[in-house]
């Protein structure tokens, strides 16, 4: 990695307005994603995952959300230093997103046909013929079965598997070399996912975007990022490449979201949780977020939020204690590979 | 979309006929004698039997129901005891002042209403938002028959720019339409632009939360189109119920605004013939009305239909 990165994201932190007063949903978020890279960001729901993802796009309402700090830098430009007209041309062109919820994220209104060849429109001034003849290739492509039809049906004539795809063709119709996947997958059934899955990766390889898949599923981590970022409380628990951090977890809370893991293998017991719940934005733990739910916690992780610690190349864990597994902490079943 | 239209055109036929049947039982309804109800207490036997032979109240129910029929087939309501003339001549009259005044204040309400809603809700929880719901409350609180008094006071008797009362015909004099249309249509329209500014404030609040609407964003599509195309394509579906209820207030006319403004209209007409127990001049009124009514539920149905898919089209995939 030594070209500029396609996305860097230094020190982000992200504010939101609240009843009781601003509360950090991101905090000092850090990371780079290299073109043709696939980088996963995991994490309980809560953790920040979707609001780093929506800060780098831009799609915060604000009020009540702020940047407060940080940087965020697209192909070597501050996304936040620019004017918002240039950062408008960038959304859905360079850089496209896919949400969570394919039921409520097209619009129910408008044909399928339409909410994509608006997209195309909007960034290439192609004559409509050609916006539509590639808004039918893109649906073709993202495996919509007779498309040409297709693009006259309203989203609610379309299954959710089909919206999903839907969705990934208007994300990918200006070929963007970013793609921001929000749990592009949890809303639907397992085939489905898995599917879908498959085909952003075909996607990926062909067209070599930069892809920050954002989810809770450890499994699809494993099977489908190369680096993985470990979210917990809005800030960074800790990053690796994927095989490092399936093999040698550092974080406790990794080693936690490892355990609790289903695997067919599993001896049939009951499922592993980590014991506690995510604290509440702005109850101002002075220390490490995770020190409530932590066995290896000492007063010092209370006491200030542990630094970055790089503890192999690309590997880098916030945890005071990174080298201290504790006895009675879930043990991390190895993924097979 | 036809087949649709046509349907619902069907529906309502029961529904008028039904109408029609309360409006024959209106004069049976009637306590007492109608003739000598309507005749009043000054009234000769003599003049009490004219009215009843008058309005066939000496022939048999069957009978009487039948000549309902036909003459309401024939487009003949009788005749107003009052006016002396017909009562289908009565309301053709009337109904100009009424519709054009309705339509004037329609528009008022759109293009207000629309805009108040909207522009507070994208400026949510802003000094403009709550200004523009305060102006709604007062749309919705001040009486319409003070907001015209003090029009009057304020644009005729004080600055002499619009006339007091009266109704000039749009097709004599345009301008002097304008002028007279003007006070009643605005004392009119204040309620409604307070209730539709409310509902469209809620609707566009409600739709700027929807998940297609950061996806519009995520597309780099322009604020206006994201507000002008992908938002107001959804608040329009809530909001055209909402104006057809609108609509019908306004068309069946206003008594108080009609009466502050002299204006010779529907809501003064039978306004009149309920207080003189114009029975004939009623049942008309009442029959128009609902005839009305239910040609614009009809008009809101389809244009339902035309704003939302998903009533147009069913065969939801899930």
């Amino acid at each position: 990695m030594t070209a500029a990165p396609l996305l860097q994201v230094e020190g982000l932190t992200t504010l939101f307005r609240t009843g009781r007063g601003e509360v950090a949903a991101v905090e000092d978020v850090s990371f780079a994603l290299a073109a043709g890279e696939v980088l996963g960001i995991v994490g309980e729901s809560g953790s920040g995952k979707s609001v780093t993802a929506l800060s780098v796009m831009g799609l915060l309402p604000e009020p009540p959300a702020r940047i407060g700090a940080g940087r965020i830098r697209f192909e070597g430009r501050d996304l936040l230093a620019m004017p918002a007209r240039e950062r408008r041309a960038l959304r859905g062109a360079a850089m496209g997103m896919v949400f969570q919820e394919p039921m409520t994220s097209l619009n129910p209104v408008f044909t399928v046909g339409d909410q994509i060849v608006e997209t195309i429109r909007t960034h290439d001034r192609l004559p409509l013929s050609a916006a539509r003849d590639r808004a039918v290739a893109t649906l073709a492509r993202v495996g919509i079965p007779s498309p040409a039809r297709r693009m006259q049906d309203y989203p609610h004539q379309l299954s959710g598997g089909m919206r999903q795809r839907v969705m990934i063709a208007i994300a990918l119709a200006c070929a963007p070399r970013l793609l921001l996947a929000d749990e592009p997958t949890t809303a639907l059934d397992v085939t489905i996912q898995a599917q879908l899955l498959d085909l952003m990766r075909d996607l990926q390889t062909e067209r070599g975007m930069g892809i920050v898949l954002i989810t809770h599923n450890m499994g699809v981590i494993a099977e489908f990022a190369d680096r993985v970022l470990v979210m917990y409380a809005g800030r960074v628990a800790e990053e690796a490449p994927v095989e490092a951090l399936f093999d040698a977890p550092r974080h406790p809370y990794t080693v936690g979201l490892i355990g609790a893991t289903p695997t067919l293998e599993g001896t049939g017991g009951a499922l592993v949780t980590i014991p506690g719940t995510l604290p509440r934005l702005g109850d101002g733990l002075p220390g490490c977020g995770f020190a409530p739910r932590c066995l290896r916690a000492t007063a010092a992780c209370r006491a200030a939020p542990p630094p970055m610690v790089e503890v192999a190349p690309g590997h880098r864990v916030a945890c005071l204690h990174w080298d201290r597994p504790t006895p009675g902490e879930a043990r991390a079943p190895r993924v097979p590979a | 979309m036809a087949a649709y239209a046509l349907r619902r055109l069907l529906q309502s036929i029961p529904l008028l006929l039904l109408v029609s049947l309360i409006a024959f039982g209106l004069m049976k309804l009637v306590p007492g004698d109608p003739a000598m109800v309507m005749g009043g207490p000054n009234a000769t036997a003599d003049e009490i039997d004219a009215i009843r032979r008058n309005l066939g109240l000496d022939r048999p129910f069957w009978v009487q129901l039948g000549a309902f029929y036909w003459n309401l087939a024939q487009g003949d309501l009788g005749r107003s005891l009052l006016l002396g003339q017909p009562v289908g001549a009565a309301i053709v009259e009337r109904l100009p002042a009424t519709i054009s005044i309705a339509l004037y204040s329609m528009g008022l309400t759109l293009v207000f209403g629309l805009s108040i809603g909207i522009v507070a809700a994208l400026r949510h929880n802003t000094i403009v938002d709550q200004a523009a719901m305060v102006i709604a409350l007062l749309g919705v609180s001040l009486p319409n028959f003070w907001v015209g008094l003090v029009l009057i006071v304020l644009f005729s008797v004080q600055l002499g720019w619009l006339p007091t009362g009266g109704y000039v015909a749009f097709g004599d004099d345009p301008v002097g339409w304008l002028r007279s249309a003007t006070l009643p249509a605005v004392s009119l329209a204040l309620l409604q632009i307070g209730l539709l500014a409310r509902i469209t404030r809620s609707a566009m609040l409600e739709v700027l939360r929807q998940d297609y609407i950061r996806t519009a964003r995520a597309k780099g599509l322009s604020e206006w189109k994201v507000v002008g195309k992908h938002a107001f394509a959804n608040v329009r579906i809530p909001v055209v119920t909402v104006i057809g209820l609108i609509f019908s207030v306004l068309l069946s006319g206003s008594v108080i605004v009609e009466t502050v403004f002299s204006v010779p209209g529907m809501g003064a007409l039978l306004g009149n013939a309920i207080l003189r127990r114009d029975y004939p001049l009623i049942q008309g009124g009442l029959l128009f009305v609902a005839a009305a009514l239910m040609l614009i539920n009809l008009l809101v149905d389809i244009l339902y239909a035309w704003c939302d898919p998903r009533v147009r089209i069913g065969g939801d995939a899930r």
